[in-house]
């Protein structure tokens, strides 16, 4: 199901135009106020643009300023930060509201939601009423109902910025799952959403697009200031193995693991440039990853240096630069605590 | 609802308010210590007095359902739509809250009485309002309309809506929305909204005997046989007034409990 959009809204100075492919997630990234919720909003029928065209399949959802199709008759199911179970309903009702606005019958949308339930890993929650539920599970449930309505197109708004940290990891790890080969936009802050969950990335700054591209060419090589805020995440993909991730080349990662991931299944370690330390020597003792490598080149990156190498990046200060006297060419360690390296399932 | 801070109130303000308090409660407690209560209920079960308390149910409960088939759908649309004289509109309908219920009586009687703006289409088709129990029913839906649609539309914009936008974006159709989401979520709205209606067409006096006048078992509803009676039977009137303040006091007793205390 390919989305095609253009769109303009004035009074908000959000002048966009992006596609999404059939199966494909699309993450939009960007500031606060930059126009990526009220994008969601135009595809979804509730935010009014002054001029534009989208459709959705070849079919069209509107083409100003003659056409307009309503949000229910869209089969573009928005998902937003907040749930927003429907709280007369219980569990199981709210998942079966799609399918029932649908026109399926009753018996036909509980057999549907309790699948869906099932998919969210969350059947055991169907009796209960969204009061007694947690934020964590009240989220799940919002998923699986947005599911249920069989959505051509999938839209998240920052599903997961309003969850407890705690919770983040195994709601992403469900997210993947359902989205994988379905048309999807989520709209995050977060760029692990986008590298764990997006084929593409479109940044948005001010009300356009300044950066779209595959999710790792954006983040590898940024044109945007967003984009370089974002980037140089250092990420390490490979297999896990005993907790650590094991790159093909060979090099271990230790780091954090939640939920803990089984041996050989492929992984990602993700750290900040900044929690990374250069050192000339190996260091000895404490839990550290410590990598040998050689410095690539260095640039101006705000107050601090980034130091980059072949793989990876280190923020350090311009006395500490000047001491190890680096420059491109040089041999190093970049250190790193296990404590400050997040591991993901990939 | 959680402890409440508070930095205090200075101490004299509970003497205004004590008098307060007492010029409502103290005519109420004189009212009760006038009942005979020997006689009590002999007086509210005459036949003029189960008349009167039949009608006035009767009539309330109409005029009620009127308040909800077309009061709702204005909540409905005043609440959630704009348009240009909306807030006229919104003034005008409110009118009846602060109009003196005679003048609404005089007003009714010159749109459906004989000589009424309707009155000549309605005669045509041989239907006479005025002086009817129709007539006490509109009286009353006249004036308890304002109370159903201040009640639901202040519901209404407090509920938002986002719920309805979810159920929009999952397929579900303006009507659909309606009965399934937007309903559901302002039902305590509704029901005290409804329950005001129903207290104030059961309190009536003003429009009903301008526009319906008084005829026993037709138009004469509990407080006209009050009013009538208090010339001829002052114990039968007290009686049949204490039969009213119970009511009332059931009613608020109502409408506070489904919004945990906040009327």
């Amino acid at each position: 199901m390919s989305l095609e959009l253009t769109a303009t809204i004035d009074n908000r100075d959000l002048d966009i135009s992006f596609s999404v492919a059939d199966g494909e997630t699309l993450a939009i990234l960007g500031p606060n106020g930059a126009g990526k919720s009220s994008a969601l909003g135009v595809i979804a029928g509730i935010v009014h643009p002054d001029s534009g065209r989208a459709s959705l399949d070849g079919e069209t959802l509107f083409d100003l300023p003659a056409e307009w199709r309503p949000a229910h008759a869209r089969g573009t199911a928005l998902m937003a930060q907040d749930p927003l179970l429907f709280p007369h309903l219980t569990v199981l009702d709210n998942v079966g509201f799609g399918p029932r606005s649908l026109g399926k019958s009753r018996r036909e949308s509980r057999e549907l939601a309790r699948h869906w339930l099932a998919e969210v890993d969350a059947s055991e929650l169907a009796a209960r009423k969204p009061s007694q539920l947690s934020g964590g599970q009240a989220q799940r449930i919002a998923v699986a109902r947005a599911l249920a309505a069989e959505p051509r197109l999938l839209l998240l708004d920052e599903p997961m910025a309003a969850l407890d940290i705690t919770v983040v990891p195994a709601m992403r790890q469900m997210l993947k799952r359902v989205l994988a080969d379905r048309s999807a936009i989520i709209v995050t802050h977060d760029v692990l959403d986008a590298v764990l969950l997006a084929d593409r990335v479109v940044v948005m700054e001010s009300g356009r697009i300044v950066e779209e591209g595959a999710t790792k060419e954006v983040l590898a090589r940024p044109r945007s200031q967003f984009g370089a805020g974002i980037a140089g995440l250092n990420l390490m993909r490979g297999l896990a193995a005993g907790g650590a991730v094991r790159t093909p080349s060979g090099t271990t990662i230790e780091g954090l693991s939640e939920p803990p991931i089984a041996d050989d299944e492929p992984a990602v370690a993700v750290f900040n440039p900044s929690s990374v330390a250069v050192y000339l020597t190996r260091p000895v003792g404490s839990p550290r990853n410590a990598f040998a490598t050689k410095v690539l080149e260095l640039e101006p990156h705000g107050s601090q240096v980034r130091v980059r190498t072949e793989e990876l990046s280190a923020d350090v200060t311009v006395p500490v630069v000047a001491e190890l006297d680096l420059m491109p060419g040089k041999e190093i360690f970049l250190v790193v605590k296990a404590s400050e390296v997040a591991i993901y399932p990939a | 609802m959680s402890a409440t801070t508070s930095v205090g109130i200075p101490r004299w303000i509970y003497v205004p308010a004590a008098v307060g308090a007492l010029f409502i409660v103290l005519p109420l407690v004189a009212l009760a210590s006038r009942v005979e209560w020997s006689h009590f209920f002999s007086l509210i079960t005459s036949d003029s007095s189960v008349a009167a308390l039949k009608l006035s149910l009767r009539t309330s409960a109409l005029s009620t359902l009127l308040c909800i088939l077309f009061g709702v759908p204005m909540a409905i649309v005043l609440a959630r739509t704009s348009f240009r004289g909306q807030s006229i509109l919104r003034s005008l309908v409110l009118l009846p809250l602060v109009l003196p219920p005679v003048v609404g009586g005089i007003a009714l009687l010159y749109t459906f009485g004989r000589k009424g703006l309707l009155g000549h289409t309605l005669d045509v088709l041989g239907i006479q309002i005025a002086f009817s129990t129709t007539a006490v029913v509109l009286a009353q839906a006249f004036v308890a309309m304002p109370f159903m649609v201040v009640s639901l539309e202040g519901t209404l914009r407090a509920a938002g809506q986002r719920y309805e936008v979810v159920a929009a974006t999952l397929g579900a159709r303006p009507t659909t929305v309606l009965r399934r989401v937007t309903l559901p979520l302002v039902l305590p709205g509704l029901a005290a909204g409804a329950i005001l209606a129903f207290a104030r067409s059961l309190g009536e006096f003003g429009a009903t005997i301008t526009f319906a006048g008084s005829l026993q078992g037709v138009t004469r509803t509990l407080p006209l046989e009050i009013y009538l009676q208090r010339e001829g039977d002052p114990n039968a009137a007290v009686a049949l007034s204490l039969v009213l303040v119970v009511v009332a006091v059931l009613v608020i007793g109502l409408v506070r409990r489904p919004r945990g205390g906040q009327l």
